[in-house]
C-alpha cells in the first residue's frame, strides 16, 4: 500500500530516468530535508529535548553529517570505482591543513573559499596518490596508497611550516564567516555542513547515473571490457581520485573547521582511514545512501551501547561498560557482514521490494 | 583519411541509428560533415572494398607460436568466419586485432591505415567492437547501463555538465537513450532493461553483450564464439541477430565459431586455422571441400 507504483505512468526518458521517479520517494525526501532544514534547527531553536542541547549537535549530528560527505567521496573511489583505498585519512589531513594554511595566510579570503582550496589540493594529492592505480590493483593499490597514509601523517608532524610553527603541533581554526555572519552556534554550523553535503550528495548522484559514473562501474566490474568499448581507464580512474579525494578533502576542512576547531596532526591518523573504509563496506558499495547508513551505524551503535546500561538500570563501571561496548560492537559488524555483506543499502533496497507488494503476498 | 580526421568523422555522425541504417548523406555543412558523409557512403561502397588486412601476422609468447605467418583480409559489410580446431589462436588472432595482443611481427592495415602498436581504446575509437568468448559484461549494471556504456566513446559532456545533469548533459543522455532503446528493441530485451545483468541467464548475457557492442555503431564487430554453450533456438535467435545487424546497420563482422554448420549459413567467407597457420580460406563450400581442412577436423586414415 505504502509503496504501490502503479498508476505512476512514465511517458519519456527524461521522467523514466528522473532522481526519484517513484512519488513515494520523492516525497519522502523532501520531507526528510524538510526536517534537517526546517524541523532541527526550529526544535533547537524552541528548546525541545532533545535537540535543546549542543551535545546532539556537536557530538552527533555535526560529525555524522561530515563524515557521512568522507564516506559520500570514499564510496566514488571504492564503491563506485572499485579501487582501494586506505588513505582517506591523509586526504582528509591534507584538505584540513590546507584550509587552514589558506585562511591564515590570505586572511582576506573568505572562509568558504579556504575550504574550498582544501578540496583542491586533496583533488591534487589524490591523483598523484592514484597513479599507482594505473598498474597495480586491489589489495596491493590499499598499500600503495597507505603509503600517503604515512607520508602525510609525517610530513604534517614534521614539517612546521604547515602547522604555521606552532609550538605544541596543535593548530586553531579560524572562526567560521559566511557573507557577514559569524557561525558561533552549533546549529549555524550544522546548517552550513548539512548544506554542502546536500549539495554534493546531489552531485555525486548526478555523477554516477551519468557517462562519467557509466564509466567508473565499467571499470569496476571488467577494466578489460571497459577499455574495449572505448573508455580510457587513466581518465575513468584518475577522475574517481580526484572527485572522491576532491570531496574527502572538504570533508577534512569542514571537520577540522566546523566540528573540532582546534587539532593536531594525528587526529587523522590510520584509524580515521580504516574508520570510513569500514563505514563505506557496511553502509554498501557503490550507494549513496549506504554512505549515510554506514557512517550512522558506525557513529550510533557506539554511543548507543555505553548509555545501555545506565539506562536498563544496571551499574556497570566505565571501564567494563567501554570494553562491553568495543566487543559487541565487533560482533555487531561481523554478524552484519555475514547476514548481508553488501550493506546496509542493499538491506534497505531489499526492504523496498518487500514493500512494493505489500500487504498482498504477491 | 588519417586516423584523427576518420575519429572527426565518426563523432560528426548524428546518434540515431536510422541515420546509419539508410546509409544516405545528409547535405554536408562544413568539411566535418562532408567527411563524414564520405565516410558513410563509402560505408554502403562496393562490397570488395577492403576494410581490414591482416599481413603476415605472428605473434610469440616465449617459445609458444600462436600465430605464424597469418594473412587475410575482410571486406566491407561482409560476414567473415575465423574457424579452427582448439588452440589454432582464433582468439589471439581478435586480440591483436583489437589492441589486447602486439603482434610480435607484421602488419595490420584498418580503413587503409597500418598500424603496429595499439591500445584496446585506440582500436574502439576506429571503430572496432567486439565481445568475448566467456561474456565480459559489467555485472553490478543493469542490461539498460551496460549498452548505455557502449555510447561512452560519443558522450561528449564533460564532468561539470554532468554535476548538474540539466541542460545539455541531459539532453545528450536522453538522446543517447533512445538509441540504446532501438538496439534494445532490436535484440528483444525490452523486459530485462532494469536487470543487474549478474542476474541474467547465460543466453540473455550473450544477447546484452552483443547489445553493448552494436552500440558502439561499429565499424567492424569481432564476435568470440557468440553461441558457444547454447541451445538450439538461442542459437537461432543469435544467428539471426547477427545476420541482422550485419544487413540493417551494414556492420562488417568477423566470427569465431566452432558449430560448422552455424559458420557455413552465416559466412560470406571463412579462413581456417590450425596450430597458428592459415591451413584454407574462401567461401564455405571451398572450405568446406578443402583436404587441408578435413584433416585438420577429421583427420585422415593412416
Amino acid at each position: 500500500m505504502l509503496y504501490h507504483e502503479a498508476g505512476q505512468y512514465k511517458t519519456t526518458y527524461a521522467q523514466d530516468m528522473a532522481l526519484l521517479p517513484i512519488a513515494q520517494e520523492r516525497w519522502s525526501l523532501a520531507g526528510l530535508l524538510v526536517v534537517a532544514f526546517v524541523g532541527v534547527p526550529s526544535m533547537a531553536f524552541l528548546g525541545i529535548p532533545p535537540f535543546d542541547s549542543d551535545y546532539v549537535f556537536s557530538a552527533i549530528l555535526l560529525p555524522f553529517l561530515i563524515l557521512s560527505l568522507a564516506a559520500l567521496g570514499l564510496n566514488v573511489l571504492v564503491g563506485y570505482c572499485g579501487q582501494i583505498s586506505l588513505g582517506s585519512g591523509a586526504f582528509m589531513a591534507v584538505g584540513a591543513y590546507a584550509a587552514y594554511n589558506t585562511a591564515v595566510r590570505l586572511p582576506e579570503l573568505p572562509i568558504l573559499v579556504a575550504l574550498l582550496s582544501g578540496g583542491v589540493a586533496a583533488a591534487a594529492v589524490g591523483v598523484a596518490f592514484g597513479l599507482p592505480s594505473l598498474r597495480i590493483k586491489g589489495l596491493y593499490l590499499a598499500v600503495a596508497t597507505l603509503a600517503a597514509q604515512f607520508f602525510f601523517d609525517w610530513l604534517f608532524l614534521r614539517v612546521k611550516w604547515f602547522t604555521n610553527y606552532a609550538p605544541s603541533g596543535s593548530v586553531t581554526a579560524p572562526p567560521i564567516d559566511v557573507l557577514g555572519f559569524r557561525l558561533d552556534a552549533s546549529v549555524e554550523r550544522y546548517l552550513l555542513v548539512l548544506t554542502i553535503v546536500v549539495l554534493f550528495a546531489f552531485g555525486v548522484k548526478n555523477l554516477v547515473r551519468g557517462a562519467i559514473g557509466r564509466q567508473w562501474m565499467a571499470i569496476r566490474d571488467m577494466d578489460l571490457a571497459a577499455e574495449i568499448i572505448g573508455i580510457r581507464p587513466v581518465y575513468a580512474k584518475l577522475t574517481a581520485f580526484a572527485v572522491s579525494s576532491f570531496i574527502i578533502g572538504i570533508a577534512g576542512a569542514l571537520w577540522a573547521f566546523a566540528h573540532l576547531g582546534s587539532w593536531e596532526p594525528l587526529t587523522f591518523s590510520i584509524d580515521r582511514s580504516f574508520h570510513l573504509l569500514f563505514m563505506v563496506i557496511i553502509g554498501g558499495l557503490g550507494s549513496i545512501l549506504g554512505a549515510f547508513l554506514g557512517t550512522a551505524f558506525i557513529l550510533l551503535v557506539p554511543i548507543v551501547l555505553s548509555r545501555l546500561p545506565a539506562a536498563l538500570g544496571t551499574p556497570l563501571s566505565t571501564s567494563t561498560i567501554s570494553h562491553l561496548e568495543t566487543a559487541v560492537f565487533g560482533v555487531l559488524i561481523i554478524v552484519f557482514l555475514i547476514a548481508e555483506p553488501l550493506g546496509l543499502a542493499r538491506l534497505w533496497s531489499l526492504a523496498k521490494e518487500k514493500l512494493r507488494l505489500w500487504p498482498f503476498p504477491h | 583519411m588519417t586516423g584523427m580526421q576518420a575519429m572527426d568523422a565518426m563523432t560528426q555522425q548524428t546518434p540515431t541509428i536510422q541515420h546509419h541504417r539508410a546509409g544516405t548523406a545528409e547535405p554536408a555543412a562544413g568539411s566535418a560533415a562532408a567527411r563524414s558523409a564520405a565516410t558513410r557512403s563509402a560505408a554502403t561502397g562496393p562490397a570488395d572494398q577492403v576494410l581490414l588486412a591482416v599481413d603476415r601476422i605472428s605473434l610469440r609468447f616465449g617459445g609458444v607460436n600462436a600465430l605464424t605467418d597469418v594473412s587475410f583480409d575482410i571486406r566491407r559489410g561482409e560476414i567473415r568466419a575465423i574457424i579452427g580446431p582448439n588452440g589454432a589462436g582464433k582468439t589471439s588472432m581478435l586480440n591483436c586485432i583489437n589492441g589486447f595482443y602486439h603482434p610480435t611481427d607484421g602488419t595490420i592495415t584498418f580503413k587503409g591505415e597500418r598500424r603496429a602498436h595499439m591500445r584496446p581504446y585506440v582500436a574502439a575509437r576506429g571503430g572496432i567492437a567486439r565481445t568475448f568468448q566467456n561474456v565480459a559484461l559489467f555485472r553490478g549494471m543493469t542490461t539498460l547501463d551496460n549498452i548505455m556504456t557502449g555510447r561512452a566513446l560519443r558522450m561528449r559532456c564533460g564532468l561539470w555538465r554532468q554535476l548538474v545533469r540539466v541542460g545539455p548533459a541531459l539532453r545528450e543522455e536522453i538522446e543517447h537513450r533512445q538509441v540504446v532503446e532501438e538496439i534494445i528493441d532490436f535484440l528483444q530485451i525490452q523486459h530485462i532493461r532494469k536487470v543487474p545483468v549478474g542476474r541474467l541467464p547465460y543466453g540473455l548475457q550473450k544477447r546484452v553483450e552483443l547489445g553493448r557492442a552494436l552500440a558502439m555503431e561499429p565499424d567492424l564487430l569481432l564476435l568470440d564464439e557468440p553461441m558457444a554453450g547454447m541451445n538450439v533456438e538461442e542459437k537461432e535467435d543469435m544467428c539471426r541477430f547477427v545476420v541482422e545487424a550485419n544487413r540493417h546497420f551494414r556492420t562488417t563482422v568477423a566470427l569465431i565459431e566452432h558449430d560448422i554448420g552455424v559458420v557455413m549459413d552465416l559466412s560470406d567467407r571463412v579462413v581456417v586455422l590450425e596450430y597458428g597457420r592459415k591451413i584454407a580460406d574462401g567461401t564455405p563450400a571451398e572450405v568446406k571441400g578443402d583436404p587441408a581442412v578435413i584433416k585438420a577436423y577429421l583427420g585422415v586414415a593412416h
